[in-house]
């Protein structure tokens, strides 16, 4: 193993294709080439995520001070509503989309996802959500201002009687980003199942793989109810049905049920496939296979099933008989057992590994770390008594900040950078890359560290003005919010600048195993030139054994070290 | 594993034990004052997660910052680790470790909500049974809030109180003396029993120092039971966002000894009602001539609540 194919290097064959669609202009069309549309998407969305970091950075200058003195209390509340749904909607799941998009089938050893024209229309849905979403700023009355959640009966109150309104715009952008993601999980879904290559049993498949499956599977059982949901709140907006308006004998409480039946197995559409960063990034730069790789890949499924048990935990205190409180309590709390098992397994990878702290590993463990933190206060929130405490407050708000950011952020950010050579096919800067990581985790500690305890003295969720007793932890977490800002700069200009300027990088610079990389970087338009024949599990870091067949013609897509023994047997 | 990495590994997590044990007692300061014999009860349970979660936190850090010091791979050392793939002693241990972990804080948490029992989920089933029958079935590790509970429910009780939240006032009816308030005040050490309505929207009554939150929901009465146990004045805040004005709706509790909280009723019943002021209203009224940035249209605020008494304004209402 310890012959590093330097013919890697040589970048002569970075496209093997001659005449293969290089140029930047296939971005802009309605390409089917999964690759391009995970770059599509991966951009599209980091334009929203620097929208909605500009909005919460407007957010936080609002509140360094106790007053409402920066903006209005509307444009207050609408930044927060907008700030949430352009992060949840247009980033997060966007973003992950993306990577599985471009990931996925080079794991798998596919030539394309199983519905290519599918996949670029759910990709071009995104701009419609993006369009209706910005162009709801314009319309009279400004946005929707009811939070991410549009809990009726303040969602139904719409103070300028208008038909065409920021509530009704935001409804119509959340239900075609709902279509985009079913058909995006019909799509996964298949891939998965039908397309990975020949010998690519279950159990050697990469979790990555796992994860996205798992939470493409969320997708299809959950979306229906938030589409459901969606709609009779539409209805009763516009024309005036009583599903949920009370004046009308309607239930707002019903439709938390419908909300949160999906958006609670939702955070675990946007953590699972981070999940499976880790356990892909990890084994690569400590040299050892992910520890407990079956168990690892396993737990993502049961994620996946408890996940659909847990949605009341969101409603400890909307009037929940007793017995559902505890029932769902106890469901809540054992999510914690297949995550801690991911955790454990993952800890133990490093372990006597022989480590490189590189850009990617440092952010998988920065991210690892907060995850752990954010696990622990997520299970303080599903213990009813501390619930009924800290619900609605700046707690919540703490404990999925570091879900989301400390957690799923990280995640992206170790992946952009950990495949950024099999995507670009060039190497980005490492030093920029750690100041990058520093920036990015004080900021993170900074920033959402104070919202716990500003949470638990009492400040409730969504003010625009405070009592000064909580100007304190405030004026910290607008100032890490300011520097967060700041940390996506080195980001932004590595990528750009390395994109451009980077030096070739190989085919396989990590020296990683899997499939993915053992085709050139960037991958021709059919990803393999030969189908793989996969005859070991993944992850065979301390062994000689090839993970493929070998390849009657070994020079063009297999590093010289997998030749060494083409015929040791399969795991 | 090396010698060393035991030592090494064995000593910090003794030390850990000790930093998680500590803070544990810390959690108690970082929570308003113990207003109410349940906030007690909460504080315990929390400190016990707080202490839990620590050595979690740091029992996983740990060992990963140890292998960053000294798992390193050399600057020429291209050689993989060894080839371990898993271990399933190890795994059965993290897998069931974790589920009598969570098992145990969940009857935990459970027998501190039973001690607590808040009557506003039990609205539903509409069982009022007297609570000390449940209660005493669960043993109790420190009975003194327990205890305050079950006194407070046997002394005199107090009526039933109104307490109707609109965007964005609260109101507080006393229905014996017909008395109404825009400040809720209490007498301590007794069972209190609040009936929540709202009249619009989705709201929540939050008092910190209570540890009790109940969201109020139109269109329903939601009972709600709670016992105050330290003389003051604390905040209530609404944490259901209802709206424009939602972070501006708060009111004060002011908990009293048996003999002011009559006083002040008394004195209340012979103040004429008046218009209270009110927060939203007066923003509204003003506009946006405020200097803030932008402003949309908002759902009018209701009326200032009519009241037999309100507190004064403060006297620097520059609301902004
Ligand atoms: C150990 C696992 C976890 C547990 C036990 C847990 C528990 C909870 C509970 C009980 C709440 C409701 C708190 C309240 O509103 O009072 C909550 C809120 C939330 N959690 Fe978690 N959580 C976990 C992991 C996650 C993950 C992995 C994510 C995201 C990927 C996440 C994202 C969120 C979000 C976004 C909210 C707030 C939703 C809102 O009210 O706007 N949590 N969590
Ligand atoms: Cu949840």
């Amino acid at each position: 193993m310890t012959n590093i194919s330097l013919e890697a290097i040589d970048g002569t064959r970075a496209q093997p294709y001659p005449g293969a669609p290089d140029n930047w202009k296939r971005f802009f069309t309605f390409s089917t080439d999964h690759k391009v549309i995970g770059i599509q998407y991966i951009i599209t969305s980091f334009f929203f995520f620097l929208v909605g970091g500009l909005l919460s950075m407007i957010m936080r200058g609002e509140l360094i001070s106790p007053e409402t003195d920066l903006v209005d209390r509307t444009v207050y509340n609408a930044l927060f509503t907008m700030h949430g749904s352009i992060m949840l909607f247009l980033w997060t799941f966007p973003v992950l989309v993306g990577l599985s998009n471009y990931l996925v089938p080079l794991m798998i050893g596919a030539r394309d996802m199983a519905f290519p024209r599918l996949n670029a229309v759910s990709f071009w849905l995104i701009p419609v959500v993006g369009v209706l979403m910005i162009a709801s700023f314009l319309v009279p009355g400004g946005p929707s201002q009811s939070g991410w959640w549009a809990y009726p009966p303040v969602s139904l109150q719409n103070p300028t009687g208008n038909l065409i309104n920021g509530q009704v715009l935001w409804i119509l952008a959340v239900a075609i980003s709902g279509v985009s993601s079913i058909m995006g999980g019909v799509n996964f879904v298949t891939t998965i199942f039908k397309m990975r290559a020949p010998g690519m049993t279950w159990f050697r498949t990469p979790a990555f793989v796992w994860s996205v499956l798992a939470a493409q599977l969320i997708q299809l059982y959950g979306l229906p109810a938030l589409t459901a949901g969606a709609v009779m709140l539409l209805l009763d907006l516009t024309v005036g049905t009583s599903f949920f308006a009370p004046e009308r004998g309607g239930n707002p409480v019903l439709y938390q049920h419908f909300f949160w039946f999906y958006s609670h197995p939702a955070v675990y559409v946007m953590v699972l496939p981070v999940f499976g960063v880790f356990s892909e990034v990890l084994p690569v730069h400590a040299r050892k296979p992910l520890f407990g790789y079956r168990v690892i890949a396993v737990s993502s499924v049961l994620i996946t099933g408890i996940s659909s048990l847990v949605w009341v935990h969101h409603m400890f205190a909307s009037a929940t008989p007793s017995w559902m409180r505890i029932l769902f309590m106890v469901s809540s709390m054992l999510v914690g057992v297949p995550t801690g098992i991911k955790v454990f397994g993952w800890v133990a990878t490093i372990w006597g590994g022989k480590i490189r702290l590189t850009t990617p590993m440092l952010f998988a463990l920065g991210g690892i770390v907060n995850f752990v933190f954010a696990g622990v206060t997520g299970i303080m929130l599903a213990s009813v008594p501390i619930d009924i405490h800290v619900n609605n407050t700046y707690f919540v708000v703490g404990h999925f900040h570091y879900v989301i950011y400390g957690t799923i952020v990280f995640g992206i950010y170790a992946a952009f950078y950990h495949w950024f050579s099999k995507i670009t096919g060039r190497l980005y800067y490492e030093g920029l890359g750690k100041v990058h990581f520093v920036l990015t985790f004080l900021g993170t500690l900074l920033t959402f560290l104070p919202m716990h305890p500003a949470g638990l003295m009492g400040m409730p969720r969504r003010v625009a003005s405070y009592d000064p007793e909580f100007a304190y932890w405030n004026v910290v977490a607008s100032l890490g919010g300011f520097l967060l800002g700041i940390s996506t700069l080195p980001f932004i200009l590595n990528m750009v600048s390395s994109w451009i300027l980077g030096e070739k990088a190989g085919d396989n610079p990590w020296r990683a195993i899997g499939l993915e990389w053992l085709t050139s970087s960037p991958p021709s338009v059919e990803n393999f030139e030969e189908t793989p024949v996969v005859i070991a599990a993944p992850y065979g870091y301390g062994t000689q054994q090839p993970l493929v067949e070998a390849n009657p013609n070994p020079g063009l897509i297999q590093p010289s070290f997998m030749i060494q023994s083409p015929n040791s047997e399969a795991v | 594993m090396k010698l060393r990495a035991i030592l090494t590994l064995s000593f910090l997590a003794v030390l850990l034990g000790f930093f998680s044990l500590w803070m544990a007692q810390q959690s108690y300061s970082w929570v308003p004052p113990e207003a109410a014999a349940e906030s007690k009860l909460v504080d315990d349970l929390f400190s016990i997660f707080v202490g839990l979660g620590t050595f979690i936190l740091l029992g996983v850090t740990i060992p990963i910052v140890y292998s960053l010091m000294f798992h390193r791979a050399g600057k020429y050392d291209f050689s993989d680790g060894p080839h371990i793939e898993g271990n399933t002693l190890l795994e059965v241990i993290w897998t069931a470790v974790p589920i009598v972990l969570v098992l145990g804080l969940s009857t935990a948490s459970y027998r501190t909500y039973d001690k607590m029992s808040i009557q506003g989920p039990m609205e539903l089933v509409h069982l009022h049974l007297p609570q000390l029958v449940e209660v005493a079935n669960a043993a109790p590790f420190d009975n003194t809030p327990q205890k305050e509970i079950e006194t407070a429910q046997e002394s005199a009780p107090i009526e039933d109180i109104d307490v109707t939240a609109k965007q964005w006032s609260w109101v507080f009816r006393y229905p014996n003396q017909n008395v109404t308030s825009t400040e809720l005040h209490l007498p301590v050490d007794r069972r209190i029993h609040l009936a929540l309505h709202s009249d619009d929207v989705l709201h929540g009554f939050y008092v910190p120092a209570f540890r009790l939150k109940q969201d109020i929901i139109p269109n329903r009465v939601i009972d709600f039971e709670f016992t105050p146990v330290r003389i003051g004045t604390y905040p209530l805040r609404d944490s259901l966002y209802s709206g424009t004005y939602f972070a501006a709706n708060q009111a004060n509790i002011v908990v009293q000894s048996p003999a002011d909280y009559q006083q002040w009723l008394a004195d209340a019943a012979a103040q004429p009602p008046s218009p209270a002021y009110n927060q939203a209203n007066f923003e509204y009224s003003r506009g946006t001539k405020s200097g803030n940035i932008g402003g949309w249209k908002s759902v009018a605020p209701a009326s200032p609540p009519i009241v037999n008494y309100s507190p004064q304004p403060p006297v620097n209402s520059s609301p902004d």
